[in-house]
């Protein structure tokens, strides 16, 4: 998400200092995400296996494999994780490519731990170069930190790509349903989450709308250092409160008015159901389940 | 020519799924101190078009002169652009933010850096222009009413004292009194200080009876631009789009065809009265 010519933005800025920078990133990155179109999720509509499937069994899935992720300590665990991930992605029909982009969020953050770990942990050393040396531990150290968060990205990812965000939060609310018994409003929650991934691309094009009618009146958001940039915040972020609680307030009458009152006794237009698709689903789970259990006993034997 | 259009294309979200091709190959010139309409169906590209020309949405392909100035040169000071490029956007109240009504006004002349002095006679100035009296200034712009709201919004613009000015529908949502104000000011300003006017609208009797010429948008392409006479002779046409000629034009045509002899170019009822009333006189 960072593209290189804002490096060279940043070192002609005249203030250096790490808390300066990352503030400018943080800003810019913001800015990015406003003006360009994007649509929350990064939803891949195709029609494939995985996306047919009920939003339980793949967050019950992109669980389990996250916690996998963690639980080995050798290379060779790994080939079951590879062997489940690539798999998934040949059912998901999302083209490669764009499961690669997610990565590039990441880019820094994988360059930064690959390389801690490459020179900073302590062991038996391989190369040197003068006081700096890369040892096996930290080959090993940096080659899972590696894999680890690059298969994470993309086994997420592959949760957004095939599952609408409505979708994700009907199978959180049926999830979590046992938990009203201990009186967590699990209804409430879910409708605020809809609600809210609801008026995302609402209010990103209010603010859109509202930038460029101040643009219009000679406003400037990119010049300046923070203090200055930070009130020229001022005519985006009132307007744009001022609207959001509007819209709040005028959602709020048109639920009542349509007889809502909380989610006692309230029924749905498309109930989650379990086909046979998604037990064998849970079947396919399982037996990951088990090799990765299977994988971690055979390490302690080696 | 104030401002040349020169085969401007506008492609968003390019290369993904939602690519949608905006604006499509638009060419046209607008001079000095014209009265121009923009009409459309919904979702035709006036209000992409109109971003373009204070350079707020830079075109994909094409070009865009102002006074003879490309405006996408390495060089261009597109801020000074929106300084004499004023665009009043749709429902001009959701950018009202300062404390007080007179605050907001002269936020526009401070970003220009207008001296303290100048600014605050511009910002008094544009809220006389819009009608708006003394006791209001300290107000709180989010006390007023809708109406107020919106003339305020536009004097925010007029503060800046731009060679053009475009509103993009500025009479949406306004009752009709509210309307016909807002229309007659806009008027009062073209006639007063010879500004070009770009007026965006869906109300075919409001652009006839202010309007020299008219663009008509289809699906993203310039489709005619003539006269507003002669664009609205072409109602057949403009039917086909989703739009239509001002009411008394049907009246016209109407008696027209049931055999009373009058001009059919009529697109204001106080020119259909003089027709209709040159038939009693024969």
């Amino acid at each position: 998400m960072l593209p290189w010519y804002l490096y060279a933005i940043i070192l002609q800025q005249p203030k250096i200092s790490v808390v300066d920078i990352t503030i400018r990133l943080v800003w810019k990155g913001l800015v990015l995400i406003m003006i360009r179109d994007i649509t929350i999720g990064q939803y891949y509509p195709t029609d494939s296996v995985l996306h047919r499937l009920d939003p339980r069994v793949k967050l019950t899935g992109t669980l389990l494999f996250i916690v996998s992720l963690f639980l080995f300590h050798s290379f060779f665990g790994y080939i079951a994780v590879t062997l489940f991930l690539f798999s998934m992605i040949k059912l998901s029909q999302v083209p490669f490519r764009f499961i690669v982009r997610g990565l590039k969020a990441i880019i820094i953050l994988l360059l930064f731990t690959v390389l801690f770990n490459l020179f900073l942990t302590p062991g038996e050393p391989i190369f040197e170069f003068g006081f700096i040396d890369i040892t096996r531990e930290g080959l090993k150290s940096a080659g899972f930190m590696a894999i680890r968060l690059i298969y994470l990205i993309i086994g997420s990812s592959l949760m957004t790509f095939t599952t609408t965000p409505n979708q994700l939060t009907d199978g959180l609310e049926k999830l979590m349903h046992p938990l009203h018994h201990i009186k967590v409003p699990v209804h409430e929650i879910a409708m605020m989450m809809s609600i809210a991934l609801r008026f995302i691309p609402i209010l990103l094009e209010e603010t859109d709308k509202i930038m460029k009618a101040q643009m219009a009146r000679g406003a400037d958001f990119e010049t300046g250092g923070i203090i200055k940039r930070a009130k020229s915040l001022i005519p985006l972020l009132v307007p744009l409160f001022v609207s959001a609680f509007r819209r709040a307030n005028d959602l709020a009458m048109a639920m009542e008015a349509r007889c809502y009152r909380g989610g006692e006794g309230r029924t749905k237009m498309k109930p989650l159901k379990y086909s046979s698709r998604d037990y064998i689903g849970y079947m396919v789970l399982l037996v990951y389940l088990a090799a990765v259990i299977a994988g971690r006993m055979l390490e302690n034997v080696f | 020519m104030q401002i040349i259009f020169d085969h401007i294309n506008y492609v968003y979200s390019g290369g993904t799924a939602y690519e949608r091709h905006a604006l499509k190959d638009v060419s046209f010139s607008i001079q000095k101190g014209e009265f121009i309409g923009l009409i459309g169906h919904t979702g035709s590209g006036k209000s992409t078009l109109v971003q373009h020309m204070n350079g707020l949405v830079k075109a994909t392909s094409g070009h865009i002169y102002y006074n003879g100035e490309d405006i996408y040169a390495p060089d261009y000071k597109l801020r000074n652009l929106r300084s004499k490029v004023g665009l009043v956007f749709q429902y001009p109240e959701h950018q009202l933010f300062e404390t007080t009504v007179f605050k907001d006004v002269i936020f526009g002349p401070n970003n220009l850096g207008i001296d303290k002095l100048e600014a605050e006679l511009r910002a008094y100035e544009a809220l006389k222009a819009v009608g708006i009296g003394d006791d209001l200034l300290d107000a709180s712009p989010f006390e007023l009413s809708g109406g107020q709201k919106r003339r305020v919004a536009i004097a925010g613009v007029l503060a800046m004292k731009p060679e053009v000015l475009i509103l993009d529908e500025p009479t949406a949502g306004l009752d009709p009194r509210g309307r016909d104000d807002i229309l007659e000011q806009i008027e009062k300003l073209h006639e007063d200080s010879k500004i070009t006017i770009i007026l965006v609208t869906h109300s075919m009797e409001d652009i006839a009876n202010y309007a020299d010429r008219l663009l008509v948008m289809n699906h993203g392409e310039l489709v005619m631009d003539q006269s507003t006479k002669e664009v609205f002779a072409r109602y057949k046409e403009l039917e086909e789009m989703q739009l239509a000629a001002p009411q008394v034009t049907y009246v016209m045509n109407a008696l027209n065809d049931n055999g009373f002899h009058v001009r059919t170019d009529v697109t204001t009822v106080s020119e259909a009265k003089e027709e209709i009333l040159k038939l009693f006189h024969r």
